[in-house]
């Protein structure tokens, strides 16, 4: 298994250690929920190194990204970021990813540069699918065996990021980013990004200054109760707001449209990414099935798997994310549904053990921060 | 980690406590530590005569489920009220005491000869160390 450069730090905190995407990883430290409301409250902080990332750079660097990236990467300018997906050739998704505009001050004249950010279970695929699509003048680098990453989440995360830094970080607006020193740590990429809906930051910082930059935010965070938060409570976060989560809620199956990807889907002049021609059908006259999310008064929880049927016990769909939401105390979920049954306010069953338990579809968040 | 001498336990993580005919049931500590933050128990056998190895309730956790077997055969008598979600409403005591205020239902024993089948505090700690 993989090692994040601050497994011991973990460890040491108390941290119940898993295996995720053959990574050793923090599942949680004090609890779920009290790591969870501490980012929705307070502020929180993420060790998520096994993410995956790729350096994109030369003459032809955004011919690349678009040719593989659904989203329009064109509209980024350097310190811009987006949300993106990778279709696959059918209709399905190869992954989700960050697409950064990097700057170009390591460029030269006709160069850009990008960084993409991508799933540790997907890293290795990804790659052999960029790179597979790689007929252009510009080059890859694998950057994530070097790279540790941050996640600095909650109302208090600026607050706490702002004693250790210069630069006037009210001026990084949601998905721009910076190249920056925190706490004497010099050139990290400071990202007005993140996976909980509660604001923050995504610190990418070189291996060998992890631990340095991960012991400053912890301190600098006192002030504020900042708690160390793990994988559960990274889950529970990303749901509450509807975040798709690969292998939960898209896969090599599932199309952007389907999912209510649409918005990182563009059809725009060029945009020539694979599957295009499919889901610009899907968008024109519908899909036979559609991600929705529902919550229930109920106490059972829905999981991942557990069938979906309406009111005549026919089974609609499945499950695909499932948890006891934290803020809301009540159990809330993500199912595939055929699209005639996916209206707001529709009553769906999903079937727990022996149970059919009613569950009524709602709008997204789950969670209004 | 603590497994009381004067219980028996399961591989599935479960603990009973025999008081002559009758007997109560819970999950270990190290079930609780598993499992995280207990939100919900269902236990809506009582009354229900159930084999053992079979399922009797189920556990909701924030993180996941887990069903609840029975360490023995026997008549589900009682379901904890303070777990209960129409009375006590309790359910993380089970994580706070699983031994104590966390039992879950109070059962009488079919077959007192199985109790033989489980595993004493030693085995247990050997199964989960």
């Amino acid at each position: 298994m993989k090692k994040t450069p601050i497994s011991d730090i973990h460890e040491a905190l108390g941290a119940k250690m898993v295996d995720f995407a053959g990574y050793y990883m923090p599942l949680q430290y004090e609890g779920i929920q009290e790591e969870h409301d501490s980012v929705r409250k307070n502020v929180g902080l993420f060790d998520v190194s096994h993410m995956g990332e790729f350096v994109v750079k030369g003459r032809e660097a955004e011919k690349l990204v678009q040719s593989i990236s659904s989203n329009d990467v064109k509209a980024l300018v350097p310190g811009e970021a987006q949300y993106s997906c990778m279709p696959n050739d059918e209709g399905g998704i190869v992954d989700d990813m960050l697409v950064y505009r990097l700057f170009e001050d390591q460029c030269s004249e006709d160069e850009k540069a990008f960084l993409l950010v991508v799933n540790a279970s997907n890293m290795q695929k990804d790659w052999d699918w960029i790179t597979s699509k790689n007929v252009f003048d510009t080059r890859m680098i694998n950057i994530s065996e070097e790279t540790g990453l941050l996640a600095l989440q909650g109302p208090k995360a600026i607050q706490t990021l702002q004693k250790l830094t210069d630069i006037d970080l009210s001026e990084i607006k949601y998905y721009t980013f910076r190249k920056g020193t925190v706490s004497g740590i010099e050139n990290l990429l400071i990202s007005a990004t993140g996976y909980t809906g509660s604001g923050g930051f995504e610190l990418y910082v070189r291996n060998e200054d992890l631990a340095a930059l991960w012991n400053a935010l912890m301190h600098a965070g006192q002030e504020f109760d900042i708690q160390p938060c793990g994988l559960g409570a990274r889950d529970t976060l990303r749901l509450e707001m509807g975040f798709c989560l690969y292998g939960n809620d898209i896969d090599d199956t599932t199309s952007p449209i389907e999912a209510g990807l649409g918005w990182i889907t563009k059809f725009t002049e060029g945009n020539d990414f694979p599957s295009r021609d499919m889901f610009e059908q899907q968008k024109l006259e519908g899909v036979k099935k559609k991600l929705v999310a529902f919550e229930t008064e109920e106490r059972r929880v829905p999981r991942h798997g557990y069938l979906v049927f309406d009111q005549d016990e026919n089974e609609i769909g499945v499950v695909t994310s499932g948890t006891q939401s934290p803020s809301l105390d009540k159990p809330i979920g993500l199912a595939y549904v055929r699209k005639e049954n996916s209206k707001m306010g529709n009553t769906i069953y999903f079937q727990a053990g022996k149970k059919l338990i009613p569950a009524t579809i709602v709008r997204l968040p789950f969670y209004k921060v | 980690m603590e497994f009381p001498k004067n219980l028996k336990y399961t591989k599935e993580h479960e603990w009973i406590r025999v008081e002559g005919e009758m007997a109560y049931v819970g999950i270990t500590e190290f079930a609780q530590g598993e499992l995280g933050d207990i939100v919900y128990v269902e236990v809506d056998t009582v009354g229900e005569t159930i084999e053992i190895d079979e399922v009797f309730g189920t556990v909701e956790a924030v993180k996941t489920t887990s069903d609840l077997f029975m360490p023995v055969s026997g008549e589900i008598l009682e379901f904890n009220s303070q777990l209960d979600e129409n009375d006590g409403d309790n359910p993380s005591l089970i994580n706070d005491d699983p031994y104590g205020e966390g039992w879950i239902v109070k059962i009488k024993l079919s077959d007192l000869g199985q109790l033989d089948s489980l595993l004493d505090a030693e085995s247990y700690t050997d199964l989960v160390s």
